[in-house]
């Protein structure tokens, strides 16, 4: 006896200890990456870079509010000089023209090769002529007292173009000399994160560092600054806020649930030692369902951890049954193998059903899904293992637990009520149910299903829009519409920006764009400036040429001596490379631009809408036109939120058919156990009743289906076959008279499940509100249509079918 | 030119010793600040050293008390140049441009001695400027020297000239000996 314990509990031992060092030692990760596939496909391998480390991830938005708009100033500056000498920053920008003077240096000592107006037609006697007008023209304007002392070196006004040219893509207004709302109620900094947007300790250091600042800077600016507000937005604050949040749910969850099941459990058990020995299965499989997580996806995703919850829900059952059942043994003073005889096989092959639903998920191109696949599966099979092998040797002598028999006549009771209708009556009953269900669900059937995955964000809508309010605020481009250039090389890609100018440039004409940022703006290719570089004449053929230029101009040739000087040394002078960007504010907007990434270069293009536009959405399927009209290679428009959302939708339909090719084999896998179709039919049909009317009661409401509700169906098969097969397995041999004893034990165990996953439908995660609303009632009708349907005499075959169509 | 600068000088001098010149200043500015609205049209030549021979241009100024201030180029080039309140917008071609005034602390004072001046504003004027005044109500010239270092860097001072309520020239002065008239009138059929 001794020997065979130590065969068992070793090697059980043994693994809990195993699994819970690779559960400490596991990766946790609360990005979007469950939500991103896992082979993708080039443009989804884009769209994943993007969300992940692209500019617009590493962006967070801030917002000063309240109190009057000098102190407001006040904390801006203040904020801003704290995070520039911060390294958690790449930049922070405010408005403050911080880097003006070394922006303009750099501006004016590469204009030559900067300007796309430097043409050799543009050096010729007559274009010289024609751009030295022009700046004559300019210097009756405005600016012409900025300009005045710049003729002599730049008559052909390259400085004052390239101005204009970045310009173009202009910031928001400025209040007091920082940046500002258009109505003036808001106060606005931009910082982008050194650290990739995925990285969710990093964004949150950046936050915190971000509240530092803003708490220090309110204190410096004295009492006027007192009633100013901190307002954060964007993927990092999403991400940090999500992560907080789910974290919180999943905590009070499991800690709520567990406490009311445990509550469950002690009034019905009145034993602590039944209660310790009953969770043991639960918590054996959720370490082991991590454990196999970890090994298999290298990460573990934070809601797979929600998702424990779901199995404190179907593997506690297990020891419910194993317990109650443990019962009969005293009153028939059967031996304890009769357990293991009479009761395994039904749990066994109730497990089985469940790992069957739950492996369809495991192929999913969603890894979320897949997470979640394996971890109830190794969850599942080491609950079932343990209540099997491991509790049995560990009851202690003469353990008893209450007996429930009472209970289980007052279900029995209820039932009789519901079973005194006749079978016809029943299967009418059923088939009714199913007409209607399945009629409720036609009628939604255009908004059954929803296809956006912001619906699974646990951002609530009001955080994302005034998101949107930000983003329009700061007039920055919605970083929701890019053109990528891809290729092998940053040579390649500023190539390719420089080429997609002309066909954007009309578009921009034409009005389907308001204006398009570049980072060959900031730095074109080698190319191009070498051709820039050698379209200017030397130094003899300029003077020539610029003699005859000014003829008859109000302008003395001699007086731009300077400009031929610098023309000169400009033919001489290196091409610009990316370092010499460093120290300008034209490094942060051109990095932001560009992604590099194991060999693989990408240059970023975002688009912006039309300034007014009624509609500041873009035609993306217009611009796509005109990119490829002009035969771009590797040049694409990348719509994120249309991207995301046809990701999205197409993890919906896969997994769609992954559930029904589930469903197949749980048939497949009933039809071999029971060997009979009939059997089969009427085990599956209070589920598949139970699924429809779940699902219909959920449409009826106005809730719109997601992937969540979807592996909440698969759960409640999942369940309900523990019951169904109860009733099936129990009936026929019993002369249709289940025992009080397993009515008892399905009902606590019901009850149970219930508990857990009615919890989790108040959740604020959407993703555990889904999967709670439709298991908590999907698990009830399941036991009740089990009861009444299953443990009777054929006539419910005619429901089954009904239902099963 | 020497004699009315010297005019001037004794005018500061005495502006300390004699009240009567304050009192002066502060009536013209309670006439200007009584003038709620004001268009004029505008000649302005520019007389700068890189060029042989001055830069015209010629447009209209129009005023709304108490802090709009247009000014319309439409010779040689149409421009409009539209500050309001701190908000400096500049329209040229297909371009505009909008500009915090705060943020571009040179340009800030072409724009207030005007302003300011329309604005009767004395107090306004006097945090930028050291203000020399000299004349009377009926014919009145009041000369803006900045008082910020940088801002002396560019312009060495402006200088306006007015009957009552009318502002009848503005002249800038940089420190380069660079320097801008722009004379204004009542528009034709006022």
């Amino acid at each position: 006896m001794r020997a065979r314990r130590a065969r068992v509990i070793a090697p059980w031992l043994i693994g809990v200890v195993a699994a819970a060092w690779i559960v400490a030692h596991a990766n946790y990760v609360t990005d979007l990456s469950a939500f991103l596939p896992a082979k993708p496909t080039p443009l989804q391998k884009q769209l994943i870079d993007q969300l992940r480390d692209g500019p617009a991830s590493r962006l967070i938005l801030i917002a000063l509010e309240d109190g009057d708009a000098h102190a407001r100033a006040h904390v801006s500056l203040g904020m801003a000089q704290r995070l520039r000498g911060d390294t958690e920053f790449s930049s922070v920008d405010n408005g403050e023209p911080v880097s003006a003077q070394r922006d303009r240096d750099f501006l004016f000592q590469h204009r030559y090769l900067l300007s796309d107006a430097v043409t050799a037609e543009r050096f010729s006697a007559a274009g010289l002529r024609a751009a030295i007008e022009e700046t004559i023209e300019n210097l009756a304007s405005s600016s012409g007292l900025m300009l005045k002392s710049l003729v002599p070196h730049d008559p052909t006004g390259e400085m004052l173009h390239l101005i204009d040219e970045l310009a173009r893509t202009q910031g928001p207004r400025t209040q007091n000399g920082v940046w500002a709302s258009a109505d003036g109620a808001r106060t606005l900094l931009v910082v982008q994160t050194a650290a990739a947007g995925s990285d969710t300790d990093a964004q949150e250091r950046a936050l915190n560092a971000i509240s530092t600042a803003f708490r220090a800077s309110v204190t410096a600016a004295g009492s006027a600054a007192s009633a100013v507000q901190l307002r954060m937005s964007g993927p990092g604050v999403f991400a940090v806020a999500a992560r907080a949040k789910i974290k919180r749910a999943v905590t009070r969850l499991s800690i709520v649930s567990s406490l009311l099941v445990i509550g469950v459990l002690l009034s019905v058990y009145r034993s602590i030692a039944a209660l310790i020995l009953g969770l043991l299965p639960v918590a054996t499989g959720a370490l082991f369902g991590i454990a196999a997580v970890a090994l298999a996806f290298g990460a573990v995703h934070g809601i797979t951890l929600g998702f424990g919850i779901t199995l404190i829900g179907e593997s506690v059952d297990y020891s419910i049954y194993f317990f109650i059942q443990s019962l009969r043994r005293d009153a028939q003073g059967a031996a304890s193998g009769s357990w293991q005889r009479r009761l395994w096989p039904t749990i066994r092959l109730g497990m089985l059903t469940s790992v069957c639903g739950f492996a369809s998920l495991l192929p999913s191109g969603f890894p979320g899904l897949a997470q979640l696949g394996l971890y109830s599966i190794s969850g599942l099979i080491a609950a079932a293992l343990v209540t099997r092998f491991v509790l049995p040797v560990l009851l202690p002598h003469g353990f008893k637990v209450r007996d429930v028999t009472p209970l289980g006549v007052w279900i029995g009771r209820r039932r009789d009520s519901l079973r005194r209708f006749g079978g016809v009556a029943v299967a009418g009953a059923a088939c009714a149910l199913a007409i209607i269900a399945l009629s409720v669900l036609y009628q939604h059937r255009a908004t059954l299903w929803n296809r956006e995955l912001s619906t699974l964000s646990p951002i609530s809508l009001q955080d994302q829009r005034y998101d949107a309010t930000l983003r329009s605020d700061l007039g920055a481009a919605n970083v929701l519409d890019l053109v990528i250039v891809t290729g092998p090389s940053l040579e390649a890609v500023l190539g390719g920006a420089e080429r997609a100018k002309v066909p954007l440039q009309s578009l921009i004409d034409s009005g389907a764009i308001g204006e398009f940022d570049s980072p060959a703006n900031y730095l074109p290719s080698l190319a191009t400036q070498q051709n820039r570089r050698s379209a200017l004449p030397d130094r003899q053929v300029l003077q020539e040429r610029l003699r005859t230029a000014v003829a008859g101009l109000d302008l003395e040739a001699d007086q731009l001596s300077p400009f031929v000087n610098d023309v000169e040394a400009a033919r001489h002078g290196a091409l610009i490379a990316v370092e010499d960007l460093h120290g300008t504010s034209l490094s942060s907007g051109f990095g932001a631009l560009i992604l590099h990434q194991s060999g693989h270069w990408s240059a970023l293009l975002p688009l912006h809408a039309v300034n007014g536009a009624a509609a500041p959405d873009i035609d993306v399927a217009r611009v796509s036109a005109a990119l490829a009209a002009a035969h771009l290679q590797d040049t694409q428009v990348l719509d994120l939120k249309a991207q995301t959302d046809a990701l999205y939708a197409s993890y919906l339909h896969e997994a769609i058919r992954l559930s029904l090719c589930g469903f197949a084999l749980i048939v497949l896998l009933l039809l071999f156990a029971l060997r009979s179709p009939l059997r089969v039919a009427r085990v599956l049909a209070p589920l598949v009743l139970a699924v429809l009317a779940v699902a219909a009661g959920l449409a009826a409401c106005g809730q719109e289906l997601t992937i969540l509700h979807l592996v909440g169906m698969l759960l409640i098969v999942a369940v309900g076959s523990n019951y169904a097969l109860f009733f099936d397995n129990e009936g026929p041999k019993q002369r249709d008279e289940t025992s009080p004893l397993t009515l008892a034990s399905l009902g606590i165990a019901n009850l149970s499940t219930v508990i857990a996953f009615g919890l989790l439908s108040f959740s604020q995660v959407p993703v555990l509100a889904a999967l709670g609303e439709t298991v908590a009632p999907g698990a009830f009708l399941a036991l009740v249509f089990s009861a009444v349907m299953t443990s009777r005499a054929p006539p419910s075959a005619g429901s089954a079918d009904t239902a099963d169509a | 030119m020497t004699l009315r600068l010297t005019s001037i000088c004794f005018a500061v001098l005495t502006s300390v010793a004699a009240p009567a010149s304050a009192d002066d200043l502060d009536d013209v500015m309670h006439a200007l600040a009584g003038r709620r609205h004001g268009e004029v049209s505008f000649v302005e030549r520019q007389f700068l050293s890189l060029l042989k021979k001055p830069l015209d241009s010629s447009g209209e100024l129009l005023y709304d008390a108490p802090d709009r201030l247009e000014k319309r180029t439409l010779e040689p080039h149409p421009e409009s140049l539209l500050l309001s309140g701190n908000v400096l917008t500049v329209e040229r071609g297909h371009h505009s441009h909008v500009l915090d005034l705060q943020s571009y602390p040179q340009v800030l004072p072409f724009i207030e001695s005007i302003r300011g001046t329309l604005a009767g504003d004395r107090t306004a004027l006097e945090r930028m400027f050291r203000l020399q005044f000299s004349g009377n109500l009926a014919r009145w010239t009041l000369v803006l020297v900045p008082l910020d270092a940088e801002v002396a860097k560019a312009v060495a001072e402006v200088r306006i000239e007015g009957a009552k309520d009318d502002l009848l020239q503005v002249e800038i002065r940089q420190a380069d000996g660079d320097r801008s008239l722009m004379t204004l009138h009542a528009p034709v059929g006022q």
